[in-house]
């Protein structure tokens, strides 16, 4: 491979291995990602014996371009001459696992994972394993907690001995005077756990288990309960009470908030992995405790898994313990002194109505839904709003509707524009819920007044809901109840009402169709194209670029021609350039087949172009080069006319 | 005997290297090294030799200069004499006598203030020690190793790596002006072969990488090692670069800003015994933040009243402790420390506990208050125990007793009767911080005139030296000052009256191993340690 085909192909690889020292992060970066390609052309030999040594070496660099390193050597296996010589990866990836940047070093160990299974058992002893275990012994502490997650990829391949070996290595880091290497050893715990067999889980993990669970510092502890859930999933139930659930307790009491926050955190996969016995017994009175917790932190964590801890209770008796045991916590959450804990309810409460069925709703939550929508919180009341449709299965979303309007009136009016602009993304899911009707009667003047927002945002999002909104309710409710309206705005002494009757245009002609367009549309755009004001001339440009592909070719070549030409020598410089970028877009597309193969062909197209000939001027990549259609009937001399034929489709394929 | 005079002198000031335009020029005085090693002089009794070895560079001899020397030199003995039989204070052993070893920063008078010294901190080891500056600059000096044929004599530091690490900005949302003095720096505990330190401004806390490297990558394709470009036709064959050694080249480069979330001045930061988070406190909030994430950190504290004419007090220092993650503390200038636990809440504006000691209502004055502040907080190694500064006292506090102190030193009582004249000079405002020595047995603090005191807890003595350039004979045994106090000056007193209060020592560190000190004057940073015999 290696320099055999002379000097062309040499060329561009050399590039590259300079690029590796270049001076520019970017470069060397570029560089880095082609690592493979310098690999390859070097040949396994001198990748092995000159590139390899050189990476290990290379570990002053930033940490984005370490990172990429970290990866690249994951997928070099072929490139250094297969499984036979994968251990060849090792000491660049061994440097790379005691860098600072924890994503460096997590990426490291990723890819020594990664080949770690490509090692032959007797490689995995003789290379990986030393590897690992000088890490776990290395001065440093970031080389102590790379070792951590290596463990649980050799320890099912190596022999006995070696085994006891890890054990003893994983057992030392887990009581390591730094707490990070004890927080590295916390995290891999559950998953170390996995792959030893059953005797050393009960025998080397649970103690280790208990100990880090009872660590001085709660930075560690609250590891320990990740590891909880994996442990518990891997003990027979009858062991869970003596070797798990004592040290579960305690967390769930910890002093530490952080630790009882992770219990609440991980409540459901807890729930999962103890078993429905253990949860009713045990589980229960403790999630209630978390729901009751002194910080607001522990307790709107809880209410995350509200719905969660609910669905998965064992169902012969859900509904007593969810009505006599989590129920009165909830209420009492409703008024909580925090909003975040409020918040976090709210986002789940309304998933309670499928578990306890029409009855419960309405005489239990019903209350809650209700007093939640007048929240002083906002969040707390878009979050409601914006889980109707679990209600709406169970008892109709007209049993809210009362309180819901007032609710959506008041958000869709907050001072703040994030509030009004949370709100207008749930109204198409709204008026899908509530139906035509009630939309009608109570929700279309929001959605007109947003048209107006003195936000543009606002005014944005507004233009899409209306899409959205025509998408659900069909084009001929548009044409009673949107369209008029929209196109009133066109009269508006605000220049910037009238450009919104220009988005809402580009943003409705697809969805109302030709008919719509050319008669309703179309007048008061090209009515536009005499503002006074210049902004709202280049708008009207683009949206007749934009609106073009759904005219019929009648009205593009009588009405919208005429109207872009003028546009095309307005005395302002941006209006003249949209109008162009208009004229060159229609002209394209109403090009025939034939005549966009000369355009194309007369065109000094670069290699990557030619290729990629079937692109339409929307995903050519190279925007700057073939798609100018004004550039290209200037070149080919040809002066293209504008009575072609439309294609039937709206992006012509050649 | 074995006074100075009579061991061998070991490594030790030359004139050379005060010369300005070796360093000062190019970057500042502050890190001109006044010390060299490797000059060594049989030196018996030789005081006028090696004094003018090591003043006269700057000033030229004066006579009267020599024969003060002389007097001094006899002095010292008697001194010293003094000083073993008051048991002078030291890592714990009694009899620890404290001598020069270095001075750095420039010998002139005129002191830029740019190079007035901030900030003064060792590393866990001790191996290196960091200064900040008021131009935003932070220089690192590390210690050589003991040399093999001068056993007598502790690695001397020397320039490791300078930075500057703050530029001087400008916020214009508000107008204001943002220093680029370098408030606090912190070292974080060695994670891998390179150092890390936290520094700060008023504003914007930076971590910095200090790594060393030893080899460049040698070997271009497609030009020679010179930068010329070779025709590409003559490439036939790739090359892949090869490391060579270099000389060894220290890099300080920016690993992380936390900006933009103290509104008002950074007065501390400290770093967590967790080894990922670190607090920064203003006058009214503490922030806790991930060492690895810049753009958010969590508010623990927040002391700032709704209406802002309630205020009352401020925020000080905050330090975590050594070795329990969850536990703060956060002095005021009410004279009171909190003590937060962050295990009970999330957010620590409720205090755990509250040390405060009753006010002697003798003492009451307009003044009360004022230096009542504290300027500092330092935990004991140990963790049991705690350090506050005020204007006139450093006081122990052991953390299971709210109520009082366990033990107040004076550092300065003479000036009680002075704080009239110190409140219209401003120097009753002035910050001084106090630091421990290794195992927690004396502690240090600095004063007025280039005076600090240290105090031995065990034998509950305490002894004032002076940092000048007079002492600055290498290993000359400081001979501790007093001072007099009203009656009659004894001959060897200091009056009150001629104090200089411009030279103050705010600043001071001990190495957390060994008895080594290091003491910053305006500009210049003192290094002393114990005799080695």
């Amino acid at each position: 491979m290696a320099g055999a085909d002379g000097d062309d192909s040499l060329y561009p690889i050399a590039v590259l291995i300079d690029e590796l020292r270049n001076e520019d992060v970017q470069l060397r970066l570029n560089s880095i990602k082609k690592l493979s390609t310098i690999a390859l052309a070097l040949g396994v030999e001198r990748t092995r014996t000159e590139l390899l040594p050189f990476l290990t070496d290379t570990i002053y660099d930033e940490d984005e371009v370490l990172l990429a390193l970290a990866e690249q050597l994951g997928n070099f296996t072929m490139l250094v001459g297969g499984p036979e010589y994968v251990h060849c990866l090792l000491p660049p990836l061994e440097s790379l696992a005691t860098v600072e940047e924890t994503v460096v070093r997590d990426k490291a160990v990723e890819s020594l994972r990664k080949i770690s299974q490509e090692h032959s058992p007797v490689d995995l002893e003789v290379h990986f394993e030393p590897l690992v275990k000088r890490l776990a012994s290395g001065d440093w502490f970031t080389s102590r907690t790379s070792a951590c997650g290596l463990f649980s990829v050799c320890y099912p391949r190596v022999s006995s001995t070696v085994k006891a070996e890890i054990r003893q290595h994983f057992r030392t880091l887990c009581s390591d005077d730094t707490p990070m290497v004890r927080r590295a050893a916390a995290s891999k715990l559950g998953e170390f756990a996995k792959v030893l067999e059953l005797e050393y889980v009960k025998t080397d993990i649970i103690p280790l288990f208990t100990a880090l669970a009872s660590d001085e510092q709660d930075s560690v502890r609250l590891l320990a309960v990740e590891a909880c859930v994996s442990i518990a999933t891997l003990l027979p139930q009858e062991d869970l009470e003596t070797l798990v659930m004592p040290t579960l307790r305690q967390a769930a009491e910890d002093k530490s908030w952080r630790v009882r926050y992770m219990v609440a955190d991980k409540f459901s996969e807890l729930q999962k992995a103890v078993g429905p016995e253990i949860t009713k017994n045990d589980l229960v009175p403790a999630f209630q405790n978390l729901l009751k917790d002194c910080e607001a932190e522990v307790r709107a964590a809880a209410a995350n898994k509200v719905k969660e801890f609910c669905e998965n209770l064992p169902e012969d008796n859900r509904e007593q313990i969810i009505m006599s045991h989590i129920l009165p916590c909830v209420k009492e959450l409703v008024s909580d002194t925090n909003q975040h804990v409020k918040s976090a309810l709210a986002s789940v409460i309304m998933g309670l109505s499928t578990i306890l069925g029409k009855d419960n709703t309405i005489e239990h939550l019903l209350p809650l839904f209700l007093t939640q929508l007048k929240d002083e919180c906002p969040e707390v009341r878009l979050n409601i709003i914006s889980n109707l449709d679990c209600v709406n299965e169970v008892i109709g979303i007209r049993q809210l509707s009362q309180s819901l309007l007032p609710a959506i009136v008041e958000l869709a009016e907050d001072a703040k524009w994030r509030v009004r602009l949370a709100i207008i993304e749930y109204m198409p899911l709204l008026a899908g819920q509530l139906g035509v009707e009630f939309f009608d009667e109570k929700l279309n003047t929001l959605c007109m007044a947003w048209l107006i927002d003195h936000v543009y945002a606002i005014r944005e999002a507004a233009t899409s809901n209306l899409t959205k909104l025509v998408e659900k309710f069909g084009a001929e409710w548009a044409q009673n109840t949107i369209v008029p309206k929209v196109l009133g705005m066109a009269n508006d002494p605000n220049y910037l009402h009238r450009m919104t009757t220009l988005f809402c245009i580009n943003a409705l002609s697809e969805a109302c169709g030709q008919e719509i367009t050319t008669k309703q549309m179309l007048p008061v755009v090209l009515k536009m194209s005499n503002d006074q004001v210049a902004n709202v001339r280049f708008n009207v440009a683009k949206s007749l670029q934009k609106i073009g592909p759904v005219l019929d070719s009648n009205a593009l070549q009588t009405e919208v021609k005429p109207v872009l030409e003028k546009l095309a020598s307005d005395s302002d410089m941006d209006v003249k350039y949209f109008a162009q970028e208009a004229i060159s877009d229609l002209v394209w597309l109403a090009a025939p087949k034939e005549m966009k193969v000369r355009m194309l062909a007369c065109f000094d197209l670069r290699g990557a172009c030619r290729a990629e000939q079937d692109q339409t001027p929307d995903t050519c990549p190279h925007p700057d080069c073939c798609w100018h259609v004004e550039r290209c009937r200037t070149r080919a001399g040809l002066s293209l006319p504008w009575s072609f034929e439309l294609p039937q489709s709206s992006t012509p394929a050649l | 005997m074995g006074g100075p005079e009579n061991t061998r002198i070991g490594k030790f000031a030359t004139g050379a290297l005060y010369s300005s335009q070796m360093k000062a020029g190019s970057y500042g005085a502050h890190v001109t090294d006044v010390t060299e090693s490797g000059d060594t002089v049989e030196s018996n009794l030789l005081p006028a030799t090696s004094f003018s070895m090591t003043g006269l560079a700057v000033e030229p001899p004066r006579p009267t200069r020599v024969s003060s020397t002389a007097t001094v030199q006899g002095l010292n003995l008697l001194q010293r004499a003094q000083s073993i039989s008051m048991a002078g204070p030291g890592g714990g052993s009694s009899d620890v006598q404290w001598c020069f070893s270095q001075v750095k920063g420039a010998m002139d008078d005129d002191v830029a203030e740019a190079d007035i010294i901030s900030t003064v901190e060792f590393n866990h080891t001790g191996e290196l020690l960091a200064t900040g500056d008021k131009g935003g600059r932070v220089v690192i000096f590390q210690q050589e190793p003991e040399s093999k044929n001068q056993p007598q004599c502790r690695g001397e530091y020397n320039v490791y790596s300078t930075f500057q690490s703050h530029e001087p900005e400008f916020d214009y949302l508000k107008s204001l002006e943002i220093e680029e003095k370098i408030n606090k720096i912190r070292w974080l505990p060695q994670k891998n072969a390179a150092q890390f330190l936290l520094s700060t401004n008023d504003k914007t806390i930076k971590l910095w990488k200090i790594s060393e490297r030893d080899k460049r990558p040698e070997g271009y394709n497609l030009k020679e090692e010179d930068g010329r470009y070779r025709d590409p036709n003559t490439v036939t064959t790739l090359r892949v670069p090869v490391l060579r050694p270099m000389d060894l080249m220290v890099e300080a480069s920016p690993r992380r800003v936390f900006a933009n979330a103290h509104t008002y001045h950074i007065n501390s930061i400290s770093v967590n015994s967790d080894h990922e988070t670190y607090l920064s406190a203003d006058d009214l909030r503490i922030n806790l933040w991930h060492l690895e994430i810049t753009d958010r950190s969590f508010n623990i504290v927040d002391i700032k009243p709704a209406n802002m004419e309630e205020l009352t007090e401020v925020i000080t220092a905050a330090e975590f402790h050594p070795d329990q993650c969850n536990t703060f503390v956060y002095s005021s200038s009410k004279g009171t420390i909190r003590l937060c636990d962050m295990r009970a809440s999330a957010l620590c504006d409720q205090h755990t506990k509250m040390f405060e000691e009753p006010e002697d209502p003798n003492n009451r004055s307009f003044f009360s208050e004022i230096i009542s502040s504290i300027s500092d907080v330092k935990f004991s190694h140990s963790g049991r125990y705690m350090m506050t500064r005020d204007y006139l006292s450093v006081k122990i506090w052991d953390l299971n007793m709210e109520t009082r102190p366990v033990e107040t030193y004076q550092v300065h009582e003479y000036l009680r009767s002075k704080l009239c004249s110190l409140y219209e000079n401003d120097c009753i405002f002035d910050k001084f911080e106090c630091c421990w020595n290794g195992n927690d047995s004396v502690v240090m603090t600095g004063s007025y005139n280039n005076f600090f005191r240290m105090f031995d807890r065990d034998y509950r003595q305490d002894v004032t030296f002076e940092a000048s350039r007079e002492n600055s004979k290498p290993r000359s045994v400081l001979k501790p000052r007093k001072i007099s106090t009203g009656g009659k000056r004894k001959k060897d007193e200091i009056s009150v009256d001629s104090l200089d209060f411009n030279k103050k020592i705010l600043h001071t560190a001990w190495h957390p191993l060994d008895n080594i000190i290091a003491v910053a004057t305006t500009n210049n940073l003192y290094i002393f340690q114990d005799k080695l015999n």
